[in-house]
C-alpha cells in the first residue's frame, strides 16, 4: 500500500509543479495591482521557447534560460499595453493568451513528434534511496525544488522584507506610493516582467521535463488553473501551495481512479480538476469579507501620474 | 503538394473559418488530384504521421500522373465535411478521410459529391461511391501481449485507452488474450484519456498505472508521451502506429506499425485505370498493412516466440479471437473452437476476463 500511496504523492508534486511556478509569478504580478490574464498564452511561449532551444543546441539549460526569456518577453509586451499605453487589463491578458496559443503553435508546427534532451531528474545518493521519502523527497527534476524555493522567497519577501512591504504599497494605493517617491510603473513593469519568467519557466517544465516534447495548447489549461489558484489562495503565499497541490492531485487523480478500475465514467472523472475549479471558486467567493481582506485593493487599476 | 494548417493561428474555433475557399481551382487536364485529411498534426509521429508516409510514396510512385493535398488537424466534426467539400470543389476526385469520426461527414459529402470517389479509414459504412478501409491493429496487440505475458514479472500490463470504440476494446482483449497466452494469470488495466491526442494527459495516463504496479505499458493513442513516460520510470513499453524508438532507444520492445502505402497506391491506380469501386478491406499482417518494428530490448527466445507468433498469424493459424471466451463476469461468450467473425470484431463492446475496469 505504501508502495502506491508514495507513487501517487510523486506524481501529485510533479503535476502541480507547472501550477506552482506559474501561479507564484502571478501572485507576485497581483500584488502590485496588476491583473495578468496571459498566464496560458506566456506558459505556452515559454514552452515552444525551451523545447526549440534545446532541440537546436541539445542543451537543456538553454532551453530553460530561453523559456524563461520568452515569457518575459510576452510579459513586456503586456506590460507595454496596458501599463504605459493603458490598456483595459482583462482585454489585453486575454489577447496575451489568444497570441501565445497561436503564435507557438505557429512557430512549433516545425517541432511536431521530434524529440529533443530532457532535464535529469536529480539523485541526492543515500537521500534519493530512503524509503518512502527518498523518491518523494529527493529524486525529483530540479525545477521542481526550485518552484518550492522560490515560493519561500516569495513569501519571505513579501511578509517582512522592505521591498516586500513596497510591493503591496503599490498594489494597495498606488498614489500613496508615488507621493513617497517610488516608481509605480517601475516597479509593476519588474513585477509583470518576474510574473513572465515565472510563467515561461513553467511552460518549460511541461516542455522539458513533464512531457519532453512539443504539442500544440501542449499546457491544456494550466494557466488558468494557475490565475484562479491565486484568487483561491487569496494571495497567501502558503495556500497557494496548498492548491496547487490539491489541483495536481485532482488532475492526476482523475486518471489513477480509472486504473483503479472503478465503476466510474471516464468522461466524468476527465471533468472532474474543472469542476473541483468551479466548486473551489463558488465557495470562496462565498467569503466576501475573506477576499476583501486579502485583495490587492488596486488590482486591476490603471496608474496615471497627475500634474 | 499543398500543405494547410487547419487550426494554426489563434487556436481552434477562430481559424475555422479560414480554411474552406483556400484550396485554388483545378485546371483543364490536370492530373488526378488526390486529397488526404488527417485528424492530427502530420508531425504527431503516430496516426496521421503514418497516413502521411503513405501519401508520399504514393506521390512518388505516380510523380507527374497524381497530385496530392493534405489538410491536418482535421476535427471530428461538422468541419471535416467542409473541408471535404471544399475539396471536392477544387477538383479533387479522390478523398482519403483518415480517421473513425469522419463517418457521417463523408457519407454526406459523398452524397453531394456523386462524381468524388471517397474512402473511409476504420469506418464501417458504405455507399457506391464510399469505400472504407481498415488494418487489423488487434493482430498487432495480441503479439505485443505475448511479449509483455513473457516479460512482465507482476503479470500486469496497462493500457493507454484513447476512447471506448470497437477497435480500443479489440486492442485490449486481443493483448491480454496474448499475455493469457504465455502466462494464464495475466491481468490488464487500463485508463481512457478520452482523446486520440493529448500528450500530457497520455503521459500521466501512463504514470497511473505505473504507479499502480503495472511494469509493461502499451498505447492506443497518438503520441509517443506514454512510451516516453514509461521509460522515465525505467519501464518497457510499445510504440503505436509508427516505430518510435528514437523516443525511447533503451525501451521500446516493438510497435504496431501501419502502413497505408499498399492500399493507397492501389486505390488512386484503380482511380486512373477508371476501375475504382466501393468496397470494404480489412488487412493484417498477411497484406502487409500492418507489421511490427523490429523487436527489441527483449531476450532472444522472446523476440524468436514474438516473431513466431507474426508468422502464424499472417498463415491464418491463429485467429486470436478463438473460443472459449469468457467475459469479465466469467460468461462464456465465445465458444470453445468457435471464432468471432468481422461483423462481431467490428462491434465488439464487451472485455474478456482478466481486463480490469468498465468501459464507458
Amino acid at each position: 500500500m505504501s508502495f502506491f500511496l508514495v507513487a501517487f504523492l510523486v506524481s501529485t508534486i510533479a503535476a502541480a509543479t507547472p501550477l506552482l511556478l506559474a501561479a507564484v509569478g502571478e501572485l507576485v504580478v497581483e500584488k502590485v495591482g496588476v491583473l495578468n490574464l496571459g498566464v496560458e498564452g506566456m506558459m505556452l511561449s515559454g514552452a515552444i521557447a525551451g523545447f526549440a532551444t534545446a532541440h537546436e543546441t541539445g542543451s537543456v539549460g538553454l532551453g530553460v534560460l530561453a523559456a524563461i526569456a520568452a515569457g518575459m518577453a510576452m510579459a513586456l509586451l503586456f506590460g507595454v499595453i496596458s501599463l504605459s499605453l493603458q490598456a483595459n487589463q482583462t482585454a489585453t491578458g486575454l489577447a496575451l493568451t489568444i497570441f501565445g496559443r497561436g503564435f507557438s503553435a505557429l512557430v512549433g508546427a516545425r517541432y511536431v513528434g521530434i524529440p529533443a534532451p530532457t532535464l535529469p531528474k536529480l539523485h541526492l545518493g543515500a537521500l534519493s534511496d530512503l524509503p518512502v521519502v527518498g523518491p518523494v523527497l529527493f529524486a525529483q527534476d530540479p525545477l521542481v525544488y526550485l518552484a518550492l524555493v522560490l515560493l519561500g522567497l516569495v513569501a519571505w519577501g513579501l511578509r517582512s522584507t522592505h521591498l516586500g512591504l513596497i510591493l503591496r504599497a503599490v498594489g494597495d494605493q498606488h498614489n500613496a506610493a508615488h507621493a513617497l517617491g517610488y516608481p509605480v510603473l517601475g516597479i509593476r513593469y519588474a513585477a509583470v516582467v518576474f510574473g513572465g519568467a515565472l510563467a515561461g519557466l513553467a511552460g518549460g517544465y511541461m516542455s522539458l521535463a513533464y512531457t519532453p516534447m512539443w504539442a500544440q495548447d501542449m499546457t491544456a489549461g494550466r494557466g488558468w488553473v494557475a490565475v484562479a489558484l491565486v484568487t483561491f489562495a487569496a494571495w497567501r503565499p502558503f495556500w497557494l501551495l496548498v492548491g496547487a497541490w490539491c489541483f495536481g492531485a485532482l488532475m492526476y487523480l482523475s486518471l489513477y481512479v480509472q486504473a483503479l478500475g472503478l465503476p466510474v465514467p471516464s468522461a466524468l472523472l476527465s471533468a472532474l480538476p474543472y469542476i473541483g475549479t468551479v466548486v473551489v471558486l463558488v465557495l470562496i467567493s462565498r467569503d466576501a469579507r475573506r477576499i476583501r481582506l486579502h485583495r490587492p485593493a488596486m488590482l486591476g487599476q490603471p496608474f496615471q501620474t497627475r500634474g | 503538394m499543398r500543405r494547410r494548417q487547419f487550426s494554426q493561428l489563434l487556436g481552434g474555433g477562430a481559424a475555422l473559418a479560414a480554411a474552406p475557399g483556400l484550396i485554388g481551382q483545378a485546371q483543364a487536364a490536370d492530373p488526378l488530384k488526390v486529397g488526404f485529411i488527417y485528424i492530427g498534426p502530420v508531425g504527431d509521429f503516430g496516426w496521421s504521421y503514418q497516413h502521411d508516409v503513405g501519401r508520399q510514396a504514393a506521390a512518388a510512385q505516380f510523380g507527374d500522373k497524381i497530385k496530392t493535398t493534405f489538410v491536418e488537424n482535421v476535427p471530428e466534426g461538422p468541419d471535416a465535411e467542409k473541408v471535404m467539400n471544399d475539396l471536392a470543389n477544387s477538383g479533387h476526385k479522390l478523398i482519403f478521410a483518415t480517421s473513425f469520426g469522419y463517418m457521417n461527414y463523408t457519407l454526406n459529402a459523398a452524397k453531394k459529391h456523386p462524381g468524388v470517389f471517397f474512402e473511409h479509414a476504420t469506418g464501417y459504412k458504405q455507399a457506391p461511391n464510399v469505400a472504407t478501409y481498415d488494418i487489423r491493429f488487434y493482430q498487432a496487440r495480441f503479439v505485443q501481449g505475448v511479449i509483455a505475458g513473457r516479460l512482465s514479472k507482476a503479470g500486469l500490463a496497462g493500457y493507454v485507452g484513447s476512447l471506448p470504440v470497437p477497435e480500443v476494446v479489440q486492442g485490449m482483449n486481443a493483448f491480454l488474450l496474448g499475455m493469457r497466452s504465455v502466462n494464464p494469470k495475466a491481468r490488464l488495466k487500463f485508463v481512457m484519456v478520452n482523446s486520440w491526442y493529448d500528450p500530457p494527459k497520455e503521459g500521466d495516463a501512463a504514470k497511473a498505472l505505473i504507479d499502480q504496479g503495472c511494469d509493461i505499458i502499451t498505447q492506443h493513442t497518438d503520441s509517443p508521451a506514454p512510451l516516453q513516460a514509461a521509460a522515465g520510470r525505467g519501464v518497457k513499453g510499445f510504440g503505436q502506429s509508427t516505430d518510435m524508438v528514437k523516443f525511447a532507444k533503451d525501451f521500446q520492445l516493438s510497435a504496431s506499425v501501419d502502413m497505408w502505402t499498399p492500399y493507397y497506391i492501389k486505390r488512386i491506380q484503380d482511380v486512373l485505370a477508371g476501375t475504382w469501386k466501393s468496397g470494404n478491406v480489412w488487412g493484417g499482417f498477411d497484406s502487409g498493412m500492418l507489421t511490427m518494428a523490429p523487436f527489441a530490448n527483449m531476450p532472444d527466445d522472446v523476440a524468436a516466440q514474438a516473431k513466431a507468433t507474426v508468422a502464424d498469424i499472417a498463415a491464418g493459424k491463429n485467429k486470436v479471437f478463438v473460443g472459449p471466451l469468457k467475459d469479465q463476469s466469467g460468461a462464456v461468450k465465445v465458444a470453445a473452437g468457435a471464432t468471432m467473425g468481422d461483423g462481431e470484431l467490428a462491434g465488439m463492446q464487451w472485455l474478456v476476463e482478466g481486463v480490469e475496469g468498465k468501459l464507458g
